[in-house]
């Protein structure tokens, strides 16, 4: 049986889920907090987007939706142009890649793998940002700013779960 | 599980596909950094286009938050009314001398600008603009403003909260622009110590607390030191507060910025008639080129 236009329609908007709470995510953490201290450094809650969905839906997620939300990183970020691109490439790439191995694991394992994970891509991106701009930039920023990522990634993986379930438990 | 040989292929093939995507876009993530290193045009139109585009939404996305800060600020401040008050009652005191000796400087001032035929400075046209994007990045401090050229506001021009200096225009699209804080490790403002006027370069290193580097002349500057900004460079008229220095250790001067990034809501972009931070228009092309156009 062929599926009707509305269940067809249904089917796209529950499959963009994905694609849409994470650039919510990244528009979220432009949003100025009004918070002292918390100004200057913001977790990288895409990263946990794209991280959490290349584990449980690569398909909705898929390589070059990671890049753009990189690149719309970079744009909204003010970083160099294609630095959060490649990030989340490789975020994206090397999770996917592996999610036989998250899959079924308990929470603990994917935080552990998501630390190592983020620190990789946190280091390349400073790396990238460093010699593109032609100075070193001060790590402790980059490394609190990789802390608070780690730190929120409990709370952001239940959220993301019961967006899940919520739109994408049968579909 | 066993696959027929067609099935099997396809398989392969589109697992090459995929890879072969995966390193494209990874070859055009570093193909932008070599683009965008180079300043080109494109890139700088792309990346204004984009943040015109999600600028509306952010722009709305932002005032619930920033009632949910008025709100809590309400509250604090109600909390701290007693020692607020005490505090203040203090200040007006010493304020009030202040006004005292600023209205006979003022006095004194009008009748020396008038005895040396000084051409006053002309008032500056400024633009109001809301902060809708604080993205917070360890790798640059930067903020996205709700207002862009059809605004009036132009690349280089000086970005102030109240009397105080905020950063410059760095990017600008048509109705958003980005704004690059002094503290931006891309940042250099020419400043002068106020009480000696030894010059000196405000360089941002994405602390919030700038260094001051470049210090002319043989100087004792001293924790408590009020910056303002210089008048050389032709980016910023001279005499807009910056900060205070903060602490002198081995050589290393740091500047304590009398913004303070959090509690920036609106900021005025201000068009003092000069040329900007930096000469950012492009040098015209070769007098031979042009010439060979017009045959």
């Amino acid at each position: 049986m062929k599926p009707s236009i509305w269940v067809k329609m249904d089917t796209w908007v529950r499959h963009s889920v994905p694609f849409g709470i994470t650039v919510f995510l990244l528009l979220l953490t432009a949003i100025p907090t009004h918070m002292p201290g918390l100004a200057g450094i913001a977790p990288m809650l895409p990263l946990m987007g794209v991280y959490y969905w290349a584990i449980y839906r690569p398909d909705l997620l898929p390589a070059w939706l990671a890049f753009i939300i990189g690149l719309l990183y970079d744009i909204v970020g003010g970083t160099p142009l294609g630095v959060n691109a490649l990030v989340m490439l490789l975020v994206q790439g090397t999770a996917a890649s592996q999610r036989k191995f998250f899959l079924g694991k308990s929470f603990a394992v994917t935080w552990w793998a998501f630390a190592l994970l983020t620190g990789g891509a946190i280091g390349i991106a400073w790396l990238l940002v460093s010699a593109l701009k032609g100075r070193t930039i001060d790590p402790m920023p980059v490394l609190f700013e990789y802390l608070m990522t780690l730190s929120l990634f409990p709370l952001l993986t239940w959220a993301l779960a019961r967006t899940q379930m919520a739109f994408l438990r049968d579909v | 599980m066993k696959q027929s040989g067609a099935t099997g292929r396809l398989a392969t093939l589109r697992l090459l596909v995929q890879r072969f995507a995966f390193l494209s876009l990874m070859v055009g993530a570093g193909a932008l950094m070599i683009l965008g290193k180079a300043d080109i045009v494109l890139i700088e139109q792309t990346r204004a286009l984009v943040a015109d585009a999600v600028a509306p939404v952010l722009d709305a996305m932002g005032r619930p938050a920033a009632t949910v800060a008025q709100v809590t600020d309400n509250f604090h401040e109600l909390a701290n009314l007693r020692t607020e008050n005490a505090r203040l009652k203090e200040e007006n005191t010493k304020l009030m001398h202040w006004q005292i000796v600023a209205r006979r400087l003022e006095s004194e001032n009008v009748v020396l600008h008038e005895q040396l035929n000084v051409i006053p400075d002309p008032d500056p046209a400024f633009v109001t603009a809301r902060v809708i994007g604080d993205m917070g990045s360890a790798f640059g401090h930067s903020m996205l403003l709700g207002s862009g050229s059809k605004d009036g506001v132009r690349k280089g021009q000086a970005v102030l909260a109240g009397e105080v200096l905020v950063g410059h225009i760095a990017e600008v699209g048509v109705r958003s622009a980005r704004m690059l804080l002094i503290t931006d490790i891309n940042a250099r403002t020419p400043v002068v110590v106020e009480s000696s006027r030894t010059r000196a370069i405000l360089t941002g290193d994405n602390s919030s607390r700038p260094r001051l580097n470049y210090v002319s002349g043989s100087p004792s500057i001293s924790v408590g030191d009020r910056i303002v900004t210089a008048a050389s460079g032709g980016a910023f008229p001279p005499g807009i507060p910056v900060g205070v220095v903060s602490s002198v250790q081995d050589g290393i001067i740091r500047v304590e910025p009398f913004i303070q990034r959090h509690s920036l809501e609106f900021v005025s972009v201000v068009d003092f008639g000069l040329g900007g931070i930096l000469p950012f228009e492009r040098p015209p092309p070769p007098e031979r080129r042009r010439r060979g156009k017009e045959e």
